[in-house]
């Protein structure tokens, strides 16, 4: 599913990406984790290997499918539009979302998904208020960069956002967001991050079961 | 556990290879059946008891020392215990899942150490209705007793015990044989370490059983069926088996299969392309599915027809638990691989989540693909190569996971 173009999950010494260690970070040893859109399973095989998780992803793509069944990551097939029907409430401790929610249909849906099944989320995706981007705009043009380098009728990313527009829509969800940490590249950014980051890591906690508006 | 046993490949009776046959990379070669006894009688889930039975076997690899990387491969309707390689003496008849199994295959004979086995009840060489009960002298016919998936397990559980097997590595089936894999895992928790449900189901739909319901009217309202006991008779049922067949058939294809293979082609026209206007063969799909039905029938046993259909009708694990799968399932140790098939009308992808789901529930690990493939439920038998290497992968996860050698060569659909 994942629909951004970060290059490889892991550099040449098998290190993972800035984005994912940030969200391994995140998680707590021995805790369940969903990955939602899990690729090739890389941070799910990472999350085994170094803290002990019991994990399970979701992904659609065949291919991808396969890498993670070869890696010994748990992974079921599924279309992420369809929604979590398959996991019960507070089936996991924290789900992950990691650049897919920019391109899928029902955002507030799968946002809301994501809190009835687990405890905390994770969710990255491209900040579309990247300062080039406004820019390009200004140019005439859409915005087309690494990360984002798919032509205005070709990319997958149907629902792009800035850092507070997804504030925003986690407020209507009822999701109180406990982290964020924004990236360019593989370099964290803190200073300026809505302008100066071209990806956004947020978590957030689900509201408590039964005040979930 | 067995005395007899050896660790060996030629616990299968060893079979010559026929010097002109040459043998293709990853197969297993010519195999032959060996015939085990069991004189311990089976107590039935009917109630009834089985007092002795002998089960038609082959096995492919070496069992290690440790006895760990067994693997049980369970037959669904038609097939037996030739799963792989070509039988000695009829090499055109190669085993049914013999794509899947072999040396370098997903199922990697190099490492993996692989029984089939034919159920009881069926037609292939184990104990059926068409063996001669010993409290007669004269064929079972309509007394052999009805049987269940759980039976089934529990006679293959024997048949582990023979060979020294506390824990087969995997248990692995399509269809239902993937309902004896799942059978296995609830039956016996602690004797199977994967579990491997492929195209299957946790219940018959009332549209399935309305299908089997058919395909055994057909056979019983045969006037060579006798009540069954046709063996005396000197008949067999071969009309009503081959409508059977038929049935069946139409469900293990899809429409777009069928549409594909088929269309509205005309068998033989008359000369100027018009219809004949008649009940005989006119399209090609009838053409097709008489020589299907007529060739079943040659060859299966009507009672076993109706005894593996009424087994498949029978089977729900949920219905003891109120029907929760999730509670059924909940006994299991196993880990599990689930594939579906998107095609699949028989037993469609639906129905493979409901048991992802309950194994999720009760923290079970799970990993389900879900093939998009055009052929219908007989996908599970195809070459699909998405579907091989989410097969071979796991094996390879299995292999890794005991310690056994890496895959040394890759053959068949994936080669």
């Amino acid at each position: 599913m994942s629909a951004l173009s970060m290059g490889p999950a892991t550099d040449r010494n098998g290190a993972i990406r800035a984005d994912l260690a940030q969200i391994a970070e995140w998680i707590a040893p021995g805790s369940r984790v969903l990955d939602l859109g899990c690729g090739d399973g890389t941070l799910l095989a990472h999350l085994r290997d170094h803290k002990n998780v019991d994990g399970a992803g979701v992904e659609f793509d065949d291919s991808r499918v396969i890498a993670a069944v070869r890696r010994g990551v748990r992974v079921i097939q599924q279309n992420l539009e369809e929604g979590l029907a398959l996991f019960d409430d507070q089936q996991f401790d924290s789900v992950v979302l990691s650049q897919t929610l920019q391109s899928m249909h029902h955002t507030e849906h799968i946002l809301r998904e994501m809190a009835r099944v687990a405890r905390f989320g994770i969710v990255s995706f491209p900040n579309f208020g990247y300062w080039p981007h406004g820019l390009s705009i200004l140019r005439g043009r859409m915005p087309v960069t690494g990360e984002m380098p798919y032509q205005w009728y070709n990319t997958p990313n149907i629902h792009l956002c800035t850092l507070k527009d997804f504030e925003d829509l986690a407020a209507t969800a009822g999701l109180r967001i406990t982290h964020l940490a924004a990236f360019n590249g593989s370099r964290e950014v803190r200073l300026l991050r809505a302008w100066r980051s071209t990806l956004a890591v947020y978590r957030f906690e689900s509201p408590a079961r039964g005040a979930r508006p | 556990m067995a005395q007899s046993f050896s660790s060996s490949a030629s616990d299968t009776a060893p079979a010559g290879p026929s010097p002109d046959i040459p043998v293709p990379p990853g197969s297993v070669g010519f195999v032959a059946p060996q015939f085990i006894p069991f004189d311990d009688p089976l107590p039935l889930t009917s109630g009834q008891v089985l007092p002795s039975y002998e089960l038609a076997v082959e096995t492919y690899g070496q069992l290690n020392a440790q006895r760990s990387n067994a693997v049980l491969i369970c037959h669904a309707l038609n097939a037996s215990h030739h799963v792989a390689g070509m039988a000695a003496d009829n090499p055109k008849d190669v085993g049914w899942w013999d794509n899947m199994v072999g040396p370098g295959k997903a199922v990697d004979t190099d490492r993996f150490f692989v029984i089939g086995v034919n159920n009881i009840g069926s037609c292939f060489g184990s104990t059926g209705p068409a063996s001669i009960n010993p409290a007669t002298g004269k064929p079972w016919g309509a007394a052999f007793p009805v049987l269940t998936v759980k039976d089934w397990v529990l006679a293959q559980a024997r048949l582990a015990d023979h060979f020294g097997i506390q824990k087969f590595a995997a248990v692995m089936g399509g269809s239902l044989g993937g309902m004896q894999a799942l059978g296995w895992a609830i039956t016996c928790p602690d004797r199977v370490a994967h579990c491997i449900v492929i195209a299957s189901t946790p219940r018959l739909s009332a549209q399935n059983i309305g299908f089997n319901e058919v395909a055994r009217r057909s056979i019983i309202s045969d006037p060579d069926f006798h009540g069954g006991d046709y063996y005396a008779h000197g008949t067999v049922p071969r009309n009503g088996l081959s409508v059977a067949r038929m049935i069946g058939h139409i469900t293990y294809l899809s429409d777009d299969d069928m549409a594909a293979k088929f269309g509205r082609n005309l068998r033989s026209p008359s000369e100027n392309g018009e219809f004949h206007y008649g009940y005989d063969v006119e399209f090609e799909v009838e053409s097709y599915l008489r020589y299907q039905g007529e060739k079943f029938s040659s060859y299966f046993d009507a009672n076993t027809y109706l005894l593996i259909t009424r087994a498949l009708d029978y089977f729900d694990p949920a219905r003891t638990h109120g029907g929760d799968l999730a509670k059924a399932l909940s006994v299991a140790a196993a880990q599990f691989l689930l594939v579906s098939f998107s095609t699949d009308w028989r037993f469609p992808p639906a129905r493979s989540r409901e048991i992802v789901q309950a194994l999720l529930k009760n923290k079970i690990p799970v990993t389900y693909a879900e093939i998009d493939a055009p052929h219908g439920h007989d996908a599970f038998l195809l070459e699909d190569p998405r579907y091989h290497a989410v097969v071979q992968g796991y094996y390879d996860r299995i292999a890794a996971g005991l310690g056994l050698p890496g895959r040394a060569r890759t053959a068949g659909v994936l080669a």
